[in-house]
C-alpha cells in the first residue's frame, strides 16, 4: 500500500528527514512514533504528496505519488491535526461538502456521523462543538469516504482519555475493513493499542521499528521481576529458573502484594536509545 | 467543474449565517430601495436616479473586495483551504467558484438596485456593474491571496475599499478630488452611469477602466505566484 525508500528533506541547512523506508502492508495500522518536531508531520505531507522531498521515492497505492491522479486521491483519507471544520456549518453540512467533492451520497453522511458519536449533533454548528467533538468529525469526514489507506497525524491530541478510547475503537474499526492506516502520535499507549508496526523517529532518523511488543522485549535487557510485599516492601528477583523456588515461598507463605516484570514500555525503550521522550513538550517545533 | 459548484454551494450555505458577509451583500441594494423609493427627500437639482448610481459605485467598490478577501483569508487561517485542496479541488477552482459566488450575488443585488432605473437603462447598468464587480473581485482575490487571516485582510482591505467606494462620491463635490479619482475605475463607471448609454462611452474611460483590470489581476498573478492559497 505504501512503500518509501530512502526519504531525505531539509529545510534550510537543517536535515528534518534522512533516509526514511517505510513498507505498509493493506490492513495494518503503522505507527509514526517520535516526539515533537522529530519529523513525523513533515513526513506525513511527503508521503501524501502535499510537500516535495530531496531524495528518495515513494510509492502508494502501486504508484509514484507525484503520478497520483485525482481519482486515486480520492481513495485516501488525510486527517491532519491542524485541519479545520467549517464554523458556522451544521456538522451534517460539513460532511455534505466533502461528500459532493468526493462523489459521495448523502445517504453516507448520517452514518459516518453515527459511527463517530455525533448524529444527535448534526443539525449543531461546528462552532458549538466541544474539542472532542470536533476531533471526531474531523475523523467522520474522512471515515464517511471509505478511504483505502487513510493518515492521521496525532488523532487523539490533547483529548481526554474518554475520547481518546472512543477514537481509538474508531480506527480500529477502519482496520477490520481492511483499510490501511499511517499514525502518528507520541502517545505510546496509542501506540501500543493501535499499532501493528512502529517506527521511532528521532531527529529524522527511524531509530527502531517493529510490533510494539517487539521493540519491547527486545530492549528488555534488565529482565527482573520485582514483588511488592504486603509489608510494603518490595523483592526483585532475576527473570530466570532460580528465582521460580523463591517466588513460589512468598506465594505460599501469603506475603506477595502483586508481581511485576520489568519489561520496558515505548516510552522507556525511546528515552533509552535517544535521550529523550516522546512527549518532550520542549520542542513544540513543527517543520512544516 | 464540480468542484466550483460545490464551492459555489458551501459558500451560499455558509453567507446566510455570516453576517459579516451577508452584509456586504444586502447593506448597497437595501438602501438603495430605502433612499430611492420610500424616502422622499427634496434636494435642489438632484439628479435623476441620484441615489441608484451613487450607491451602485460604492457597491463595486465594496462589497466584493471586502467580501471575496475575507472567504479566501478566513479558509486560510481556519485550515479549511487545506483539507479543500487536499481533497483535491485545484486553487483555479476553489477561486473561481468564489468569485463566481460572489459575482453573481452581487449581480443580484445590482438588480435589486435596477429596481428604480426606468428599463431601457438596465441593461448597460447591469453591464457597468457586471464589469465593475469582476474587477474589485480580482482585487480582493489578491488581498484574500495576500493576507495571511482575516485580521491582516481588513487591514488591506480597508483603505482600498474607502479610496475606491468613496473617491467618486467625493468627486461631485470638489474638482480636485474628481481630477486625482479619474486613475480609479470606480470613479469612470461612476461616469458612465451619468449618461447611461453605450453612446457616451470615452476611450479615456475604458483605457482606465482596461488598466485597473490588468493591474488587478496582475497584481493576482503575482500574489498568488507568491503566496499559493497556504
Amino acid at each position: 500500500m505504501i512503500e518509501a525508500k530512502g526519504i531525505c528533506k531539509s529545510f534550510g541547512d537543517r536535515k528534518v528527514l534522512d533516509g526514511i523506508d517505510l513498507d505498509i502492508g493493506t490492513g495494518k495500522i503503522f505507527g509514526l512514533l517520535g516526539p515533537s518536531g522529530s519529523g513525523k508531520t513533515t513526513l506525513i505531507k511527503i508521503v501524501t504528496g502535499q510537500l516535495e522531498f530531496d531524495k528518495g521515492s515513494i510509492c502508494i497505492l502501486g504508484k509514484d505519488v507525484g503520478a497520483l491522479t485525482g481519482k486515486d486521491r480520492k481513495r485516501i483519507g488525510i486527517m491532519m491535526d491542524e485541519h479545520g471544520v467549517y464554523e458556522r456549518l451544521s456538522c451534517a453540512d460539513n460532511l455534505k461538502i466533502f461528500a459532493d467533492i468526493y462523489g459521495v451520497p448523502y445517504s453516507k453522511v448520517m452514518p459516518a456521523l453515527e459511527q463517530v458519536g455525533l448524529a444527535d449533533s448534526a443539525r449543531k454548528p461546528a462552532m458549538k462543538l466541544s474539542k472532542g467533538m470536533r476531533a471526531r468529525l474531523r475523523l467522520a469526514r474522512v471515515f464517511m469516504i471509505e478511504p483505502e489507506i487513510l493518515f492521521l497525524d496525532e488523532p487523539t491530541s490533547g483529548l481526554d482519555p474518554m475520547t481518546m478510547r472512543y477514537i481509538h475503537k474508531l480506527i480500529l474499526a477502519q482496520k477490520e475493513r481492511g483499510c490501511s492506516v499511517f499514525l502518528t502520535t507520541h502517545n505510546m499507549e496509542e501506540a501500543a493499542a493501535l499499532c501493528d508496526e512502529v517506527a521511532l523517529l528521532n531527529e529524522g532518523r527511524i531509530i527502531d521499528r517493529g510490533a510494539p511488543s517487539e521493540i519491547c522485549r527486545k530492549y528488555n535487557h534488565k529482565k527482573r521481576i520485582v514483588i511488592h510485599l504486603k509489608s510494603g516492601g518490595d523483592v526483585e528477583l532475576a527473570h530466570g529458573k532460580e528465582s521460580a523456588l523463591r517466588i513460589a515461598e512468598l506465594i505460599e507463605q501469603g506475603d506477595v502484594e502483586t508481581i511485576h516484570s520489568s519489561e520496558p514500555t515505548l516510552e522507556t525503550v525511546f528515552i533509552e536509545l535517544t535521550g529523550r521522550k516522546l512527549d518532550d513538550s520542549d520542542e513544540e517545533v513543527k517543520y512544516a | 467543474m464540480r468542484n466550483i459548484g460545490v464551492i459555489f454551494k458551501k459558500q451560499l450555505k455558509d453567507t446566510f449565517k455570516n453576517k459579516t458577509v451577508l452584509i456586504q451583500f444586502l447593506m448597497f441594494p437595501v438602501m438603495t430601495l430605502i433612499m430611492d423609493n420610500l424616502v422622499s427627500i427634496p434636494i435642489l437639482d438632484m439628479p435623476e436616479n441620484f441615489f441608484v448610481k451613487l450607491f451602485s459605485v460604492m457597491y463595486i467598490g465594496m462589497a466584493p473586495l471586502m467580501s471575496v478577501g475575507s472567504i479566501i483569508a478566513e479558509e486560510k487561517e481556519k485550515n479549511t483551504l487545506r483539507v479543500l485542496t487536499m481533497a483535491n479541488v485545484k486553487p483555479w477552482e476553489y477561486l473561481l467558484g468564489v468569485g463566481l459566488y460572489v459575482w453573481t450575488l452581487c449581480m443580484i443585488g445590482a438588480g435589486v438596485m435596477a429596481t428604480g432605473l426606468p428599463k431601457e437603462q438596465i441593461p448597460f447598468f447591469m453591464g457597468i456593474m457586471a464589469v465593475g464587480f469582476l474587477i474589485s473581485i480580482a482585487a480582493g482575490a489578491c488581498v484574500g491571496v495576500f493576507a495571511q487571516n482575516q485580521m491582516a485582510a481588513t487591514s488591506i482591505v480597508m483603505p482600498v475599499m474607502l479610496v475606491l467606494s468613496f473617491a467618486p462620491m467625493l468627486s461631485m463635490f470638489n474638482d480636485k478630488i474628481e481630477k486625482v479619482s479619474r486613475v480609479f475605475f470606480t470613479q469612470q463607471l461612476r461616469v458612465l452611469m451619468d449618461t447611461m448609454t453605450f453612446d457616451g462611452i470615452k476611450s479615456e474611460t475604458l483605457a482606465v477602466v482596461g488598466i485597473n483590470a490588468v493591474i488587478a489581476i496582475l497584481l493576482f498573478f503575482v500574489a498568488f505566484k507568491r503566496k499559493g492559497l497556504e
